[in-house]
């Protein structure tokens, strides 16, 4: 939404302030001002001059030399010029030698202006410039009377002949103005109008509000004779108002109102389309207009259109529509889709004569619905959609037949149809001063508040302790609306700063948070940098990561209206981020890339989803470069270990296809699995184009939040000595580490306090097909020194049970 | 006797002070004082001498004993002290050349921001809590006075999965879940990941963070809610921060706010950060509207509340001056290693 402070002052008459000093208050009242545009921003010492002789220049063909007036005291200065439609006796705006323009014929338009030099053109002094439009810093649009290829010459306009010579161009020209932007809230329907922000205005700065006064318009005639207005679907129409302009006379509309549209970004086009969009931009209403000679049966009916009905709509697009959209039709055929567009079949022309104005009120929801569904998004429609004051329409449509005689486009038909049959009454809301002072944290006067109220309009029952609400403020609907009203003029920042007093609250992070704040500096700590990946992502990553066909990973929650492809499944693995974000670094050539990332899954209990999936936070370890699978396979023990699992951690095979099939484990605690990790397969790494060897952790931390022995407990310094006792061990290649270590601590027993694995031999002192193991096994009783007998037992029992293993005791 | 024990002594004592070697120490202290050594062998034939000048020549060897013994120490000292000498000069090495690159891991810039964050609240008795990213529509809308087919819905850009279910598009969700659990007062934050259907480019991103603040118990005002973003934007950026509150409009609150903050970078003088305003807007906040404490079951005669929304990356990248929201997600570890 966008005004100009002349469009605001002609409502506001006393309203004195500077473009930063109107933004400021507004935004603090709650109008935001975006921002603003000076018309005058670069322009200075721009006057009204007068051409008094033209002669040829005399070394260059396309300049002329002329001597201009520029003070009732004629004053002339020299000023050469290559426009080509300058003529003695003209007046002309121009800049003198040390002024400003805002864009120059060369150069366009710039940020800060140019500043005019006295110059040589081609020998020939020149003190000065004569101004087009554009370097005025404006257009056509605004001044369609200006040459588009010259100087600007005021003397053919008449409102500017009898200038003052010497007198201020831009005051004459009405440049002195602001354009400013502000962001208007859902809920504030009547500031998407001028007069409602003029309203604003005037609370704001204190000053009277003076709306336009609407006379009586029309003729003797009665509208009923030339149109009857059927409603069939008052519930999507609560008001349907319409008049009749006869006589039409098309032309283009007066300068202020040309300005005030083209000021705020609307090409004016001629007086009927002026007056509609002038008055759309006025009262926040929307009107429209058909040509009433192409209306058949001279009968308005609205109804909701056929299912499959097709509608050609006036930018000459073929429609099809379905039966929950409203249109607008004749006796026999639809010609407008209500509130969104009208139809070519009844659109005014050149030609017109009489036409039905029509200003209504649509049901917000099924306009907007409408639009969506038509893919159509007109400005009638960004209105409509918000929900419209019924109220206002009349006022709109009175307005616009006001200005219809003004400007003398037509003749107005006495008498309006108006159909609305529920009224709307206005709103009243109890106000309680002590209730709104608590909600506030204020001390202001009861007085001072319904001085707030009256302000905008509202009306103060001071006996009864009510205010009425007028009906374009629909937003105002109970004592926490009032409050707001009451802090905005009383000013935000005048409300005092305190701390809640209430009952004291112990603060803290839930153990999930607390998890993985650890989570993250145990990763930290060996060297990995957290990253950060969308939940969403392509079904293309199950191919990339070699899943099965019926892999459950592949039952991922699907977008139903995503950004793309690319992004429609919610991810069911927090592998796919990580393999991309690696990818991502090792196309950057970055070396050692170690990543981490607790990231949240989505599986789903059922598709399609009937109920929230299971949201389960995973920590993703990824890295290449230098370490390999036993680097990773440390890190999470390491993080394990953190996250207080000190029990027992089981590594058995894992199948997983996106894994290299040798180098890949499950990790199980206590019976559960809690994590996988291994290296990337080489396809998989292939596809997501990581040109070295990649090695993933994923730690399921739901799951690890679920294993009691969760907190860590000290156990005390060992008090006695250890016995401790080396072993190297022969077996076939195929036996397992983790087989070797299960048989050490089930036959361990209590006295068992670790075992290391400290060396790996296979090689030529061994069989074919066989490898050793090397083991420091540390026994060691928590209440008494150990003997080497109860050691020795114990090792026994180990050896015996390898032994049925076939691995036995290098010699 | 006598004779040969000066003999003896001389000998040693020369030899000490010529031995120019450590181990050559060492064999002197073998040859005199050893087992087998000549002191050793003169002490031994004492035996030989008569009962009364025993005493004496013991004496005499034993005060020999020490005076080679003593020197012996002496000198190794000082070779030992020459060879430490060398050695460190010859262990000299040039301290400007690079230290070790040691592995560093780095966390991301916004939870290093989250954790400031946290930290201020929870000093303020806060608990940090989460809710569902994947919710209902009741919780993301509906609750928060947003009805079906609101307009205010359509400005959220909402991703759905089916017609009830859908990304939440703002943490508020989460108030709506406190206030059900029916345990008051609360004093919370809820920080999280929020989805709009916006294309990413250097001031977007379908995936973001906010954090969501909610307080409901008996008494609490307007005035309340400014001192406590104001509290938080000191902490967060500095002792003289400002603080501006604006009216705005939300469903779910009324009297509803947006705050601006005094520009840290230029403190408010106006920069390229703040576009040269002076400040920089950082959330929106509200008294809860009466209507939401109801629909969940808490009666606005009795309580009121307070409630706001921070923008995480909005201060990540405000803070870091971060000039492209992209680089957040990117994960290029050279943009990572540098927080």
């Amino acid at each position: 939404m966008d005004t100009s402070l002349s469009w605001i002052k002609a409502y506001v008459p006393d309203l004195a302030c500077s473009a930063q000093e109107y933004t400021d208050a507004m935004t603090l009242s709650g109008t935001k001002v975006e921002g603003y545009k000076e018309f005058d921003k670069n322009l200075d010492k721009i006057i009204v001059g007068k051409i008094n002789k033209i002669e040829k220049h005399p070394d260059a063909d396309k300049l002329v030399v002329c001597q201009v007036q520029v003070d009732e005291e004629g004053t002339e200065v020299q000023i050469v010029t290559g426009a080509p439609n300058v003529k003695e006796g003209q007046k002309v705006p121009v800049v003198l030698e040390g002024g400003h323009v805002a864009s120059s014929h060369k150069d366009g338009e710039s940020e800060d202006g140019f500043k005019i030099k006295k110059g040589k053109l081609r020998g020939v002094e020149s003190y000065g410039m004569m101004c087009s439009i554009e370097e005025l810093g404006s257009n056509s649009n605004m001044y369609p009377d200006a040459d588009p290829d010259g100087i600007y010459i005021l003397s053919d306009n008449p409102a500017y002949a009898g200038a003052e010579i010497g007198s201020d161009a831009i005051e004459l020209l009405g440049l002195h103005d602001v354009v400013f932007e502000y962001e208007i809230t859902s809920n504030r329907v009547d500031c998407f109008g001028v007069l409602g922000i003029a309203r604003e205005a005037a609370a704001t700065f204190g000053k009277k509000f003076v709306p336009p006064v609407v006379a009586k318009t029309g003729n003797s005639e009665d509208v009923n004779n030339y149109i009857k207005v059927e409603v069939e679907n008052p519930e999507l129409c609560p008001r349907y108002t319409a008049r009749v302009v006869k006589n039409i006379k098309l032309a283009p509309s007066p300068e202020w109102m040309r300005r005030r549209l083209a000021s705020v970004g609307i090409r004016p086009i001629n007086n009927i389309v002026d007056i509609t969009n002038y008055v759309m931009e006025e009262y926040a209403q929307p009107m429209h207009a058909y040509d009433l000679d192409t209306i058949e049966e001279k009968k308005i009916v609205v109804r909701n259109a056929k299912a499959g009905e097709k509608f050609t709509t006036l930018d000459g697009q073929e429609r099809e529509l379905d039966d929950t959209m409203l249109m607008i039709c004749d006796g026999k055929k639809p010609i407008g889709i209500a509130g969104i567009m009208g139809g070519e079949n009844s659109m005014i022309t050149d030609n017109v004569t009489t036409m039905l104005f029509e200003a209504a009120t649509f049901d917000g929801t099924n306009i907007r619905l409408s639009g969506k569904k038509l893919g159509m998004r007109t400005d009638a429609q960004a209105k409509f959609e918000k929900g419209l004051d019924p109220d206002n329409a009349m006022k709109a449509m009175d307005r616009a037949c006001q200005l219809v005689e003004e400007l003398g486009a037509g003749e107005v038909v006495g008498g309006a149809v108006d159909i609305y049959p529920v009224k709307k009454e206005p709103v009243v809301i109890p106000y309680d001063a002590d209730k709104i002072n608590a909600l506030l944290g204020t001390d202001i006067p009861e007085e001072e508040m319904a001085g707030y109220f009256e302000k905008i309009d509202l009306i103060v029952d001071k006996e009864g302790k009510t205010v009425t609400v007028p009906t374009w403020r629909q937003d105002l609907e109970r004592l926490a609306d009032l409050a707001e009203e009451v802090a905005r003029f009383y000013g935000y920042d005048r409300i005092p700063v305190t701390l809640p007093k209430s009952t004291a609250t112990a603060g803290g992070l839930t153990d999930k948070l607390k998890m993985e704040k650890a989570v993250r500096t145990a990763a930290e700590a060996y060297g990995f940098c957290e990253g950060m990946t969308y939940s969403f992502e392509s079904p293309k990553i199950y191919d990339k990561l070699c899943l099965d066909e019926d892999d459950i990973l592949r039952k991922s929650i699907r977008i139903s209206n995503p950004l793309g492809e690319d992004y429609s499944v919610m991810r069911t693995s927090a592998l796919g981020g990580m393999l991309s974000s690696l990818a991502n670094n090792y196309n950057r050539r970055n070396k050692n890339v170690r990543l981490y990332e607790i990231a949240n899954v989505y599986i789903p209990k059922e598709l399609p989803l009937t109920e929230l999936p299971d949201e389960r936070t995973m920590l993703a370890l990824g890295m290449y470069g230098t370490g390999d699978f036993f680097t990773i396979k440390g890190v999470a023990e390491a993080v394990l270990k953190k996250l207080g699992l000190n029990g027992i951690t089981e590594y058995k095979p894992g199948s997983r296809k996106y894994l290299h099939p040798g180098r890949q484990a499950e990790v199980f605690y206590n019976g559960k699995e809690i994590a996988y990790l291994g290296e990337v397969h080489p396809v998989v790494q292939k596809n997501f184009e990581i040109g070295e060897r990649t090695y993933i952790a994923v730690i399921d931390l739901k799951t690890v939040m679920e294993v009691p022995s969760y907190t860590a407990k000290y156990k005390g310094v060992p008090k006695f000595p250890a016995i401790t006792r080396d072993i190297s061990l022969s077996m076939r290649k195929d036996v397992t580490a983790g087989e070797i270590e299960e048989i050490i601590r089930k036959k361990g027993g209590k006295i068992l306090e670790s075992y290391e694995l400290f060396d790996i031999y296979e090689g030529s002192q061994l069989l074919k097909g066989y490898k050793s193991l090397a083991y420091k096994i540390v026994f060691r009783a928590p209440d008494r020194t150990l003997t080497d007998e109860e050691a020795g037992k114990v090792m026994d029992k180990i050896i015996s049970s390898l032994a049925a293993k076939e691995v036995t005791l290098r010699q | 006797m006598k004779d040969k024990l000066k003999r003896i002594m001389d000998t040693a004592l020369e030899q000490i002070d010529m031995a120019e070697q450590l181990d050559k120490l060492n064999d002197i202290k073998v040859n005199f004082l050893g087992k087998k050594g000549e002191l050793t062998s003169l002490l031994k034939s004492m035996k030989d001498l008569a009962p009364e000048e025993r005493p004496g020549a013991g004496q005499m060897v034993n005060e020999a004993r020490a005076r080679i013994d003593g020197k012996i120490e002496a000198k190794k000292k000082e070779f030992e002290k020459a060879l430490l000498e060398e050695r460190l000069a010859n262990e000299k090495i040039d301290i400007t050349l690079p230290g070790t690159k040691l592995a560093e891991g780095h966390r991301h810039p916004n939870n290093i921001t989250l954790e400031e964050v946290e930290d201020i609240f929870i000093g303020m008795g806060y608990q940090v809590v989460e809710g569902p990213e994947v919710e209902k529509d009741y919780y993301n809308f509906e609750a928060l006075n947003i009805p079906a087919n609101h307009p205010a819905k359509d400005e959220q850009d909402t991703f759905y999965i089916t017609q009830d279910i859908l990304l939440r598009t703002q943490t508020s969700s989460v108030q709506v879940h406190e206030m059900e659990k029916g345990k008051l007062p609360i004093r919370m934050i809820a920080p999280g990941r929020v989805f709009r259907s916006d294309e990413m480019d250097a001031t977007h991103s379908p995936t973001f963070h906010q954090i969501e603040g909610l307080v409901v118990d008996k008494g609490i005002t307007f005035a309340d809610l400014k001192g406590t973003l104001q509290e938080f934007a000191k902490r967060l950026f500095g002792e003289d921060t400002k603080i501006k509150f604006r009216p705005h409009h939300f469903q779910f609150t009324e009297p509803s706010a947006e705050v601006d903050v005094s520009c840290f970078k230029c403190k408010g003088k106006g920069c390229r950060f703040c576009k040269g305003s002076g400040w920089v807007e950082i959330l929106g906040c509200g008294m809860v509207h009466p209507h939401v404490l109801e629909m969940s079951g808490i009666d606005p005669e009795e309580y009121s509340g307070f409630a706001f929304g921070v923008g995480l990356e909005r201060i990540a990248l405000f803070k870091y001056e971060i000039d492209d929201m992209r680089l957040l997600y990117e994960n290029d570890t050279r943009f990572l290693k540098q927080f």
